[in-house]
Formats: structure tokens, sequence, C-alpha cells
């Protein structure tokens, strides 16, 4: 059985990182945000609430709330969503919390063997190696291409595994991979270049994302930046910081700052909202001793539409007539405070309709892996979201996040794309990137 | 664990097992890591239930009450526990029952103005279900972003459009009740005006203490043609505080009119970046609504009084976002303050308006008295003060202190012909200062309405009326207490 250790033990001996009593306190337990969470609103219970969190994470603090199983399950509820921290009246940075909260169940308490087993496989023995991404990537394109993938889908196996959710959840892997663009540099088209970034390439999205890489690398050049992708990057750490297993976060944090030396760029430009939450909150991850290089780093860490909003975009663009409605990305939206500057673009081309959908700010259930470890409760926030954006009558879903696309492509094939109106056109989704690529006045 | 006032007895296994029947075993919390979580609520308040419930329709309601009834234990209700006195906490332990999942609007009638919705259903969310059609939802607490229906009604809520659209009670057109022998019984109906005693109106304000709550049917109003949004500045408050009685005087009525001293919209600015300047002594957020011809025959009346009463600056928002953000520096406030310190302590007294210059500097004095930074923000143009006191919950003679200070404030609306509450209500945080404000006789009618709708006193128990214990006595320190930094 799990035991409570002594009040802050284990922290103490880095006290500077993680949070302290003032840093709970801080929430007045006003409870306006509880409106806000989205497991609040799916279950309607205190535990599963921000405010609710917060009070457990400090009563486990302080050793008057048992580490246990209880504890453990309404942490891992939480989608690190951070839509509490938008509606906080008191500025309590929940996404800290949170994160301190996992790294402390990480070190303090035994999950089920199986859960460790996959758990250690996932954060340690995959993310950190690209080599073996690319692995695992090629057997799931033969599963995918094989036509193994029909005949299992056919067989009904996955739902005699209660499985068959999450299957749809595999996303398509890409023809060709991204990592042959490491260490490359593309030059800007069409005249003088305005910028010179470098581009985080992400993990799985290397496998994954690569046409939206490349995508998302067009247009940048197409707006005159100097585009390079330095090589020796690795997994920017989000999701191991959000499951709480900082040791190798830190470590990969590490080799990002060594592989980026930021100088001579104007921006380090992610495509992926999660990935730049991490990066620019770096920091966090060290000692405050330490800190200095990675507030260095993250200064310069630009979400790709963030970015080009700055810019302005010179590229002429053509006409696309689409109506569109935009899921804001939790991690864009709420972990970066941008929220216009996608609109803006998406708004900047002809012939596009943005339609608002209900609720946009709220969590499509995605949340890094948490639609593979909360499957529920993620099929149930993506059914609700698939409903908002039926009501728009969209042609396409823009988001700005490739795991927000994943979750979302699932939520189109079977929420949206209803096969009961084979006639309606299917939904599109897409990155806010690939709308401005497909805008691009080819030449 | 930690230290609690008066245990409360606990749960008979037969009590428990009959709400898991009715409700569900998923349905009913009970162990202390659950129940834990339902001793707070938005007030410095702390009290924990035995057993925290979750009906999803009014038969449940009927038949949890009947359980409760039966084996004499206390039932409190709860919306989204945003209240600021203590309401939803369960004073004398037994069941709280969460209204969060009845949070559906049952209908909505839009050529008659109206919706019938379940008391979980979040305040903003009405509004934004029936704005496509012009309409709205008025009382507009400032924790409308999450405070709900049923908590309203419990609590007459109001916000700063109070000052002309009146509070809560003022649309509320019928309820659908659950009386504490377990029938159901409705009252009101769905016009403004139905015979009989106005059995509505007692009801609101009643803070759970008559009945459970479980449906209501409210008016929604139109959207008016035109608002205006002004800022006026100033460099000191007796002038800000004269404004307010000037415009009361001039009969000129606005659709709110908020102030913010200097120390609090310094500390709001910080945070929200709302565009208040940071060198004021006072702001004061005046908003007109109506026929656009009128409106801006009113806004040039107050753009003069304000020139009148050395206003320094009179700005009109542009644009709905500049709007916007000026309520948002206005509705964040208390959090954005609360953010100086570890606890925070909001009042809630009324006084007469032309009382707002004297009050202030009673409240000044107050806090030198007592060695604390006293914030001002509230809705002077009904009178109806939020002081704030900042102190550190982990000090026990601050939260005495502050405590004190609070009172002092309290008595000081009282002498001057105020009340008690403007919105927040009673709860268990004030109910040991009615005497103050009421005769016995008066308390003792009060007592006589309560005891035919709750004879044996175990719908949310401590509540409005006094129990005839010390402040001192009955207040609990907020939890958690201690800090786990080295000392
Ligand atoms: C930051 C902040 C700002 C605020 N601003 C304002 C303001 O401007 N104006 C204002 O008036 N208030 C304000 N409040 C106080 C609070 O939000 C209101 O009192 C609100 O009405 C409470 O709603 P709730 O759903 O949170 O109710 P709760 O706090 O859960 O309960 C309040 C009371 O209602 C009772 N109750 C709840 N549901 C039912 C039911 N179905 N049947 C019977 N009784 C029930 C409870 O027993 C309790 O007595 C503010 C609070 C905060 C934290
Ligand atoms: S991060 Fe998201 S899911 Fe977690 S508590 Fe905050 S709002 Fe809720
Ligand atoms: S809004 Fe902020 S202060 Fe209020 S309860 Fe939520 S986290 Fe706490």
């Amino acid at each position: 059985m799990p035991v409570a250790e002594p009040p802050g033990a284990q922290d103490r001996s880095r006290s500077s990182e993680g949070p302290q009593w003032e840093d709970y306190a801080r929430c007045i337990h006003c409870g306006l945000c509880l409106n806000h969470c989205p497991t609040y609103r799916l279950w309607g219970r205190e535990a599963d609430s921000p405010r609710g969190r917060i009070r457990q994470m400090l009563l486990v603090d302080q050793g008057q709330l048992r580490l246990g199983e209880r504890f453990v399950q309404h942490m891992d509820r939480c989608l690190d969503c951070r839509a509490c921290e938008t509606a906080c009246p008191a500025g309590v940075e929940y996404g800290r919390l949170i994160e301190a909260a996992r790294a402390r169940i990480e070190q303090h308490y035994r999950r089920p063997w199986l859960e460790r087993a996959w758990r250690r496989l996932f954060f340690r023995t995959l993310l950190p190696h690209p080599q073996r991404i690319a692995q695992v990537a090629r057997l799931l394109r033969f599963y995918q291409r094989s036509g193994l993938q029909r005949l299992v889908r056919a067989s009904g196996l996955l739902h005699l595994l209660g499985v068959a959710e999450r299957e749809r959840l595999l996303p398509p892997v890409d023809d060709e991979f991204f990592f042959s663009c490491l260490g490359r540099t593309f030059p800007p088209l069409g005249g003088r270049r305005r910028a010179r970034v470098a581009f985080f390439a992400g993990c799985v999205a290397q496998v994954l994302f690569a046409r939206l890489n490349r995508a998302t690398i067009r247009v940048l050049q197409a707006n005159g930046c100097e585009v390079v992708v330095p090589a020796g990057q690795r997994c920017c750490g989000a999701l191991a910081v959000h499951a709480g297993v900082r040791d190798v976060a830190r470590e990969l944090a590490v080799t990002n700052l060594q592989a980026f030396s930021v100088d001579g760029f104007d921006a380090l430009v992610t495509n992926a909202a999660g990935c730049g939450a991490t990066l620019k909150e770096y920091a966090h991850l060290f000692p405050l001793s330490e800190r200095a290089r990675a507030g260095a780093f993250a200064a310069r860490v630009r979400d790709v539409t963030e970015f080009l909003a700055e810019l302005g975009l010179s590229a002429p663009l053509r006409e696309v007539r689409l109506r569109v409605t935009f899921q804001d990305s939790c991690h864009l939206l709420h972990g970066q405070r941008i929220g216009e500057a996608p609109r803006r673009l998406i708004r900047s081309v002809p012939g596009v309709e943005l339609v608002e959908m209900h609720l946009a700010d709220s969590c499509c259930g995605s949340a890094g892996i948490y639609n593979l470890t909360q499957t529920e409760a993620a099929f149930a926030l993506l059914r609700e979201k698939m409903g908002y954006v039926r009501a728009t009558g969209a042609d396409a879903v823009l988001t700005a996040n490739p795991g927000c696309m994943l979750q979302l492509r699932a939520g189109v094939d079977l929420f949206a794309n209803d096969a009961r109106d084979p006639a309606a056109r299917p939904i599109e989704v897409l990155h806010v990137m690939e709308l401005l690529d497909r805008a691009r006045a080819k030449d | 664990m930690y230290s609690r006032k008066a245990a409360p007895r606990r749960l008979e296994r037969r009590t428990l097992r009959d709400l898991q029947r009715l409700l569900g075993p998923e349905n009913v919390l009970h162990e202390p890591e659950d129940v834990l979580l339902y001793e707070y609520d938005g007030s410095v308040e702390v009290a924990r239930p035995d057993c925290v419930v979750f009906p999803q329709t009014t038969e449940q309601v009927a038949g949890l009450v009947q359980i409760a009834n039966r084996d004499r234990v206390p039932v409190v209700g709860r919306g989204a526990g945003t209240g600021l006195s203590g309401g939803a906490l369960a004073r004398e332990g037994g069941i709280v029952v969460v209204f969060s999942r009845m949070n559906r609007i049952l209908e909505i009638d839009l050529e008659n103005q109206r919706a019938v919705v379940q008391p979980g259903v979040v305040n903003l969310d009405l509004t934004k279900a029936v704005e496509h059609a012009g309409l709205y939802f008025a009382p507009d607490p400032s924790s409308q972003k999450a405070c709900t229906i049923g908590g309203n009604v419990a609590e007459n809520a109001g916000g700063p459009h109070t000052l002309a659209y009146g509070v809560t009670t003022n649309h509320v057109l019928g309820l659908e009740l659950v009386l504490m022998d377990g029938s159901v019984v409705r009252v009101g109906g769905r016009t403004p005006d139905t015979p009989g005693y106005d059995l509505t109106g007692l009801l609101v304000g009643s803070e759970g203490t008559l009945a459970l709550v479980t449906e209501i049917t409210v008016r929604l109003l139109r959207a008016p043609e035109a608002v205006k949004t002004l800022l006026a500045v100033f460099d000191r408050v007796d002038d800000a505080t004269a404004t307010v009685v000037e415009i009361t005087a001039r009969a000129i009525t606005p659709a709110a009119c908020e102030m913010l001293d200097g120390w609090t919209l310094r500390a709001v600015e910080d945070f929200i970046h709302a565009g208040f300047p940071l060198d004021a002594a006072a702001v004061l957020l005046i908003e007109l609504e109506g026929l656009t011809e009128a409106v801006e025959v009113q806004a040039a009346q107050v753009f003069d009084v304000c020139t009148r009463c050395r206003a320094r600056e009179v700005r009109l928002a542009r644009d709905e976002t500049e709007r916007q953000r000026l309520w948002a520096g206005r509705k964040n406030a208390f959090g954005a303050v609360g953010r100086l310190s570890p606890s925070y302590y909001t009042q809630d007294g009324v006084i007469p308006r032309t009382k707002l210059p004297e009050t202030l500097h009673r409240i000044e004095q107050i806090g030198a008295t007592y060695g604390f930074q006293i914030g001002n923000v509230f809705h002077a143009g009904d009178g109806n003060l939020h002081p704030i006191i900042l102190f550190d919950s982990r000090d026990p003679d601050q939260f005495a202190r502050a405590v004190a200070a609070s009172t002092a404030i309290m008595e000081h609306c009282l002498s001057v012909g105020g009340a008690l509450t403007g919105e927040h209500g009673v709860g268990m945080e004030k109910s040991e200062l009615m005497p103050r404000m009421f005769t016995d006789d008066d308390l003792e009618l009060m007592r006589r309405v309560r005891d035919v709708f709750n004879p044996l006193g175990l719908l949310n128990p401590g509540k409005i009326l006094p129990l005839g214990k010390g402040c001192g006595e009955i207040r609990v320190q907020p939890l958690p207490l201690r800090s786990s930094l080295p000392a």
C-alpha cells in the first residue's frame, strides 16, 4: 500500500523547484474556475474540479491526506488543459501544481505493474529515442497498409479486447518520415529574408506529422523566413512533464538547450502548441540557480501562429472556399494565452469563413495521451465537441496542435461524419498551417 | 486528520444504505477523503458534512429528504459552492445535497421571455443559451460564470446591474420545492403576479433553510438597444463618493455604478490590465443602458456631474472589447486582490448612499486600528459595500483581528441605518450579528416562519437565525493552517 510521506519531505532538497504553501494558498477557493473545467462539467464533483484538486494537493503536501489510490485517480483524470488558469482571478499557476503533484505520485506511489510497465516503455524507452520511434512507426505502417488493420477491425477482436475506440485513434503513419530534414536549412522564397528561424520538429510528429511539418516550413519560407532544422534535437518532454516523469524531461531539455543555440535566430518556432508551452516553461524543470539559460531559450520560443501573426503574412494568398471552425488548443490558449493569432491568420485567407463554435476554448479530450489513459472521459468530451462542430455547419475544423488533430480526426470519424447522412461532405481536420499552405499561391 | 469544531453525529448505517439504494452508490460520498472536499465554499468558514449526495431528479431529492427526515439528519443544499457566507456548509454535519447534476435548461420560451431551469444551471450558461435571441438573465453576480441559479435564488444574489434591474427575486416567477417532509410543491407561476401569498418572494433569499429548490421559472430580459460604459477617474476618494451622491440627487439612473479605490485598482491593474490609471485615488465604472437617444442624454449628464465633482478624466469605452476589459477588472477584483495575501475576507454591508463618504473614512480608521490595509470595491450605486481585508490565515491573531475589524465595519453600517448583507446572505457568517439589526420580536417571527417549513430545524441548521453563541466561539479557522515551509 502506498504511504503518505512526511510533509514536503522530498521536495525540500530541491525546494526552489516545487510549489510552496503560498502557491497552493493562492487559491482562495472562490470556485470561479469550476464551470471552465471539462472534468467538473462532466461529473460535477469537487474532487475532479480545479479547486478540489488543489485542495487535495495541498492536504497531501501537508501530510494531512494520504497519497493513495483516490488521490492518484483524481490527479490522473485532470486533462492538464489549464482552462482553470485562464478562468482564475487569483493567478493560481495550476499547470505547475498538477505537474508537481504528478511528479510526487511518480516518486511515491506504486502503480499496478501493467501500468508501470507501459509507462516505463512509453516515457523512458520510446519517447526520448528517435530511432525507436521510427521503428515502431514502421511496424504501425505495416499494420495499416498490409490490410491487417482492415482484417482486425472487421474481426471484432478489438471490441472483444475493449480497445475498439482507442484503435480509432491510431493515426495514419506518413510515407516519408521527417527525420531526413534534420540538419537541413530551407531558404526564404520570394525576395529578401525577413527572419531566420529554428524549427522544432517534435518527436512522434516526425513520423505522424511529417507532412504537416513540411507544410509549415513551406509557409514560413513563402513568408520570407530562412528555416533551420537543427540536428540533435529531441522530443520536448511535454508528455513526460505532464506525466510527472521529470528526470526524463530534464534530460531532454538539456539536450535541446544544447541543440538550439538560439543566438542568430529570430525565433525558435514550433507548430505544436503542447511542445511550445513546455519549451516556454523549461525553466520550471531546473533549480533556480540554473534557470538563466532556459529562460533565454524560452524567450525566443514562438508558436508558429504567434510568430506569423507578429511578422505579418507577406506571401500572396489565393482564395480557398471553405467554411471553417477553430478549436483552441488548450496549450496554446490556456498555456500560452494565444487565441487571437491563429484566428487572424485564418481570417486572412480569402474565401474562408470562420464560424465560432460553442466552447471552442474547452478541451477536446486529447490532452497528450489522456485519450489513451482515460478513454471514457476523453470520448465523452469528444462526442460533445463534435456536436458543437456540426452545429456550425463547417467543412473543416482547424486547430493548432498535432495532438488535437489526432483526437479531432477520431471524433470526426466516430461522431461527425455520420453514416446516416452519406450525402454530407466529410468534415476535414486541418492545422492552421495546412490551410495557409493550401492558400499559398503556387508558383 | 485535522481538527474540526463540534464533531457531527455519524450517520446511521441504514441512512447511508437507503441513500445508496435510492441514488446509486456512486452518487453517495461518505469516505472522509471525499467529504472533506465539501467542507469549504467561497467564504472563510469550514464545516464538514457526513455525506454528500448527487440527485438527478426532483423525485430523488424528495426521496432523500424523506430519509433524512425519518432519521433526523440535517440537509444542506449546495450549488457551485461560491457562496461567501458559508451558506452551503454543513454546520451541524449531515447530508450535503449537490445540485451539479441537475443542470438542465428544461424549457426556453423566447416569445414570453421566460425559461424553466433546474437549480444547478450556471447563471451565465442561461444567458449564453438565449443571447442569440437578444435575451439575457439579468442577475449578474461577479461570480456568474460559476455560480448556479439555485444558489442565486437561495442567496437572492445581486450584481452590478442590480441598480437598474433589481436582485434575483425580481426575476423569479415560480419555484418547484421539496419540503422537509418530502412533499413536492409549486409556488408562484409563470406570470409575475400570482394570487395568494407571495411565497416565491419568501423563498428567494431563504438560504436553503425553508426548502430545497428543484426547479426555477425565471424571467428573461431583452438586451438593451444601446450601452455606454464610462470610467471616471478621481484624485480624491471623496470626489468619487460625492459623484455617486450627486448622480442620485439628479435622479439619473445608471444601469450600474461601481467604485474601486486606488489601492484596489492598482492590485487589479497589475494583474488584469483593465486600463485603470495607476495613480488614481478612485475610479467609478458607470454603465448606461436603454434607448439610444436616452443613453446619449444620460451620458452627457453623467459626464457633467463627474466633471463638476472634479473627476480628472472621464473615459468612454470605445467598443465592446474595451468595455469587457473594464468589466473584467471589476469582476475579477476580489481574486486579484486576494492574490496579494494568503487569505482575504470580504464583507457585504449596505448603507444609505448619502453616507458613503463618511463610511469610507470610517473603514480607513478601522483598518488603521486593527493594522490592516482594507480595499474597497463595491456597488456604489446602491450603497452595497465590499471591504476586503487581507490577512494570513496561518496566524490565529491576524484571523481574530480580521474578524474584529469586519465586525466593526458591520456595526458602523448598522449605526448609519444600513444592513448586514446586500447580497452574500447571512449564512453562518453573520447569523450572530442578526440581533444587532432585529429585535427579539422580529427574530421570533422569522423563527416561526421557518418552523412552518422546517419544524425540526433539519434544513441548513445554524444559518440566518442566531444560535446564541458568540462570534469567536463559532468561528473556525480556515484550513489548512500549517505551512510545509521550513521555519
Ligand atoms: C468572486 C466572487 C464574487 C461574488 N460576487 C457576488 C456578487 O456580485 N453578488 C452576489 O450576490 N454574490 C456574489 N458572490 C457570492 C455567490 O457567488 C452567490 O451567493 C451565489 O448566488 C452562490 O451560488 P452557488 O451556486 O455557488 O451557491 P452555494 O454557495 O453552493 O450555496 C449558497 C446557498 O444556496 C443554498 N442552495 C444552493 N442550491 C440550493 C437549492 N437548489 N435549493 C435550496 N438551497 C440551495 C445553499 O444551501 C447555500 O445556503 C460572489 C462570490 C465569489 C466567490
Ligand atoms: S487543467 Fe483542465 S481538467 Fe485539470 S483541473 Fe484545470 S480545467 Fe480541469
Ligand atoms: S478560480 Fe482560482 S482561486 Fe478560485 S477556486 Fe479556482 S483555482 Fe482557486
